[in-house]
């Protein structure tokens, strides 16, 4: 990116970042914004800018996800629901938007119960709530294995909200994996079957969504604190910021703003570890 | 050596044109009359060292006329589009600012005048103030305001709708105030590419319509003149005499358009991808 | 110094109103909610209570007058996305400045660091913007805040964070709050009534 003047530097947006979505689950990616959630989903996708550095890499069914199987399978075995209605071409018929097969269109329609016809409309003659299950029928066309959800419920009625979030379970449920993107930590409970925290770039952990019934079943001191800030467990705020991309601590990240910060979270940064059947990145938890 | 980034690249380059303009235009104002005296000795020279582009069919330094003639076309363009641009700029701003009847009858306007071919009412006020480079600047600047006016009075539009405008009202602030401190800062860069993008037209005009008779008088040493003169010697294989001031022209108007369209970059990153 | 909302009635297009004959009435010093789903025109309005939207008919009274058409309104909104709250051209500095020049013990009260005076909206989180955007509207004028889904975009520390500095700021001053939600789990946190928006949707 480019800092002052015309000066241009490499920022660390995403470091020791482990996540994998396994078939039939809905894992749903939480973090506020400038946590790399975004990123996480284009890395997913392919599509990063050109400018973009990685290290690392990526596995699809046990074979590296290069460049090559990425264009293979993009819109095709892995397919995104966009945000918003933007995404749809405004001067072509939906039908004709999702697949050039009338067939895959009409089985599709019926399973989201959208009226025969639908597929002549214009994207501007649908309702919210149509629009929402268009793009998700455009997203299923191909027969995916992973669909990535980019913030899907901002600006829908609670009611489409949770309409949508159906809808996502039920592609789950036909054997796709989903990985739902989202600032939501409430909505992911509710709805996600494991959850990643995601901080600042890293994964602080990865857990089931139940163990966001009791904060003790939590690993995290960042889970913690999110569990704890929710309304319905007290509204409590911890204190701090997450540290911004270029400005990261050396140690733990969390660990300027932890409550159980030892000597050791300063050192270098806790690599990712099983505890009690999830993934933690915290040198203290237990 | 490090790579220059491209923000670090345009704007050295957008520096290097605006270099070659000015260079192009203080040389020619500095060019004296007697270096363009005729020279009987010197008549229909082909391009050499001593005389780049040749000599005419009076023995005319042919480069030292086209420097003069673009600087001519220069000051001229200069005027022309700097006064188009401040119409455009106060018919854009009272069109979104004001009442709607406002809006309409610039609306209007606007229409009108691009529903007139441009060269048809350029010759007409240049005809009818006698000729001369004020008619011309007028007929140039009276043709080409209305494309940067709607430009600005959209952008005027969109930012007076924005969310931190009602706030400003909120505050207290007035429609000057806030006109002065949020609206034209805003608009200010648009306006001075406008400019700039203005300018070639304008050149384009100026030494098309001069060619064709209708532009500066014969005596201006006008790159319009410089052409239409040199017409009558191309058959007589004194080709050079069209080409390199032709060239010259051409070439000047695609820097400018250049040096336009890479400030525009410079200006706003986000939407060039720069 | 109560406010009161009278049959209010708005539509962004003829013959769809987005509210159709809204009452309520807010006291000083009162927190109440108005919670509904998203598209029932709260933020409409938010807005026309504020006084930065006029309705087709009805009226807003503030201490039993119309808001004042010049001046510092003191009924104060704030918004769901504080990015586009803020000129984008303005170091947020010159941005506070231009409701009020609050001292340093009230800035460090709000979490704002002084370096981020001399920064670009672009360069802060959306959870710091919304600090200053919070902070702009404490003014010394001001009476009301109308919070219109302040903390839907942010993840819920910063949300608890925002609500712990405004309900603060607002109880030692004085000052009413208007919390606009669709959350009710929030609603029922800050406010001690909430007024369910729910009118009659399509």
């Amino acid at each position: 990116m480019y800092g002052k003047g015309f000066s241009q530097h490499l920022l660390k947006t995403i470091s020791n970042l482990n996540i994998g979505v396994r078939e039939g689950e809905i894992l749903a990616v939480a973090g506020s914004s400038g946590s790399g959630k975004s990123l996480l989903a284009h890395a997913a996708l392919g599509i990063l800018p050109k400018n973009a550095v990685i290290e690392g890499g990526m596995a699809w069914r046990g074979a590296p996800l290069d460049a090559a199987l990425h264009k293979r399978l993009r819109g095709r075995e892995i397919a995104l629901v966009p945000q918003s209605v933007a995404y749809l071409d405004p001067l072509i018929r939906v039908g004709r938007q999702i697949s050039n097969d009338s067939q895959t269109v009409g089985r599709l329609f019926a399973r989201y119960h959208l009226k025969p016809g639908t597929e002549k409309l214009f994207p501007h003659e649908l309702s919210g709530g149509m629009t929402r299950r268009v793009m998700i029928c455009a997203a299923l066309a191909g027969g995916p294995k992973l669909v990535i959800a980019d913030e899907p419920t901002p600006g829908l009625t609670p009611h489409l909200a949770e309409h949508a979030m159906r809808h996502f379970r039920e592609i789950a449920d036909g054997g796709a994996g989903v990985i739902l993107i989202t600032h939501d930590i409430d909505l992911a409970v509710r709805h996600a079957d494991r959850i990643a925290v995601l901080y600042a770039g890293t994964a602080a952990e990865v857990a089931d969504a139940s163990d966001f019934a009791d904060a003790a079943l939590l690993r995290h001191p960042y889970s913690k604190a999110l569990w704890a800030a929710m309304p319905q467990n007290g509204f409590v705020a911890a204190a701090g910021a997450q540290p911004y991309a270029g400005e990261l601590p050396p140690g733990c990240l969390y660990a300027p703003r932890c409550p159980e910060c030892s000597p050791e979270c300063m050192a270098a940064p806790p690599q990712p570890r099983s505890v009690r059947g999830g993934e933690v990145s915290c040198c203290n938890a237990h | 050596m490090k790579r220059l980034n491209r923000r670090t690249a345009a704007a050295i380059g957008s520096a290097a044109m605006l270099a070659i303009v000015l260079a192009i235009y203080i040389g020619g104002a500095m060019i004296p009359d007697s270096a363009l005296q005729a020279d009987f000795s010197q008549r229909g020279l082909a391009p050499s060292a001593t005389h780049l582009f040749g000599t005419d069919f009076l023995g005319r330094d042919m480069f030292a006329r086209t420097v003069k003639g673009l600087s001519l076309s220069l000051a001229v363009g200069a005027a022309a589009s700097a006064m188009a641009a401040i119409i455009a700029l106060a018919v854009g701003v009272a069109a979104a600012m004001g009442r709607s009847a406002v809006d309409h009858a610039a609306n209007w306007f606007v229409d009108l005048f691009m529903s007139v071919p441009h060269t048809v009412l350029i010759i007409l006020i240049a005809i009818a103030l006698d000729r001369g480079a004020a008619g011309m600047m007028l007929g140039i600047a009276l043709t080409h305001w209305t494309g940067l006016a709607r430009v600005i009075r959209g952008e005027v539009l969109q930012i007076r709708a924005q969310q931190y405008i009602t706030a400003s009202r909120g505050f207290g602030k007035g429609s000057l105030w806030i006109a002065r401190r949020h609206i034209l800062p805003h608009v200010a860069p648009q306006f001075l590419i406008g400019l700039v993008l203005l300018f070639p037209h304008a050149i384009m005009h100026e030494s098309g319509l001069t060619f064709l008779g209708f532009g500066l008088p014969p005596e201006q040493p006008a790159i319009g003149i410089i052409l239409s003169e040199s017409m009558k010697y191309i058959s007589s294989g004194m080709v050079w005499l069209a080409v390199f001031p032709g060239l010259s022209l051409a070439a000047l108007v695609l820097l400018i358009d250049r040096l336009g369209n890479t400030a525009r970059r410079l200006f706003e990153p986000r939407e060039a991808q720069l | 110094m109560r406010i009161e909302v009278r049959d209010i009635v708005f539509g962004y297009t003829k013959g769809k109103k987005v509210l159709d004959g809204v009452s309520l009435s807010i006291e000083a010093g009162e927190r109440v909610a108005l919670v509904g789903p998203s598209g029932c025109g709260k933020s409409t309005l938010s807005q026309i209570i504020a006084g930065a939207l006029k309705p087709e008919s009805g009226e807003v009274l503030f201490a039993g007058k119309s808001l004042p058409r010049r001046g510092f309104c003191p009924i104060q909104l704030i918004r769901q996305h504080p990015e586009k709250a803020v000129n984008p051209r303005w170091k947020l500095g010159r941005t506070l400045a231009e409701a009020w020049a609050p001292d340093d013990s009230f800035l460090a009260a709000m979490g704002i660091e002084k370096a981020w005076l001399d920064r670009y909206p672009a360069e802060l989180s959306g959870g710091e913007l919304q600090r200053f955007c919070i902070a702009r509207a404490l003014a010394p004028e001001t009476r009301f805040i109308i919070a219109d889904e302040i903390s839907t975009m942010l993840d819920v520390i910063t949300q608890a964070q925002l609500w712990e500095l405004l309900l603060h700021a607002a109880s030692s001053r004085g000052l009413g709050i208007l919390a606009v939600t669709h959350s009710e789990r929030l609603a029922a946190h800050v406010s001690s009534r909430i007024i369910d928006f729910t009118p009659h949707m399509p």
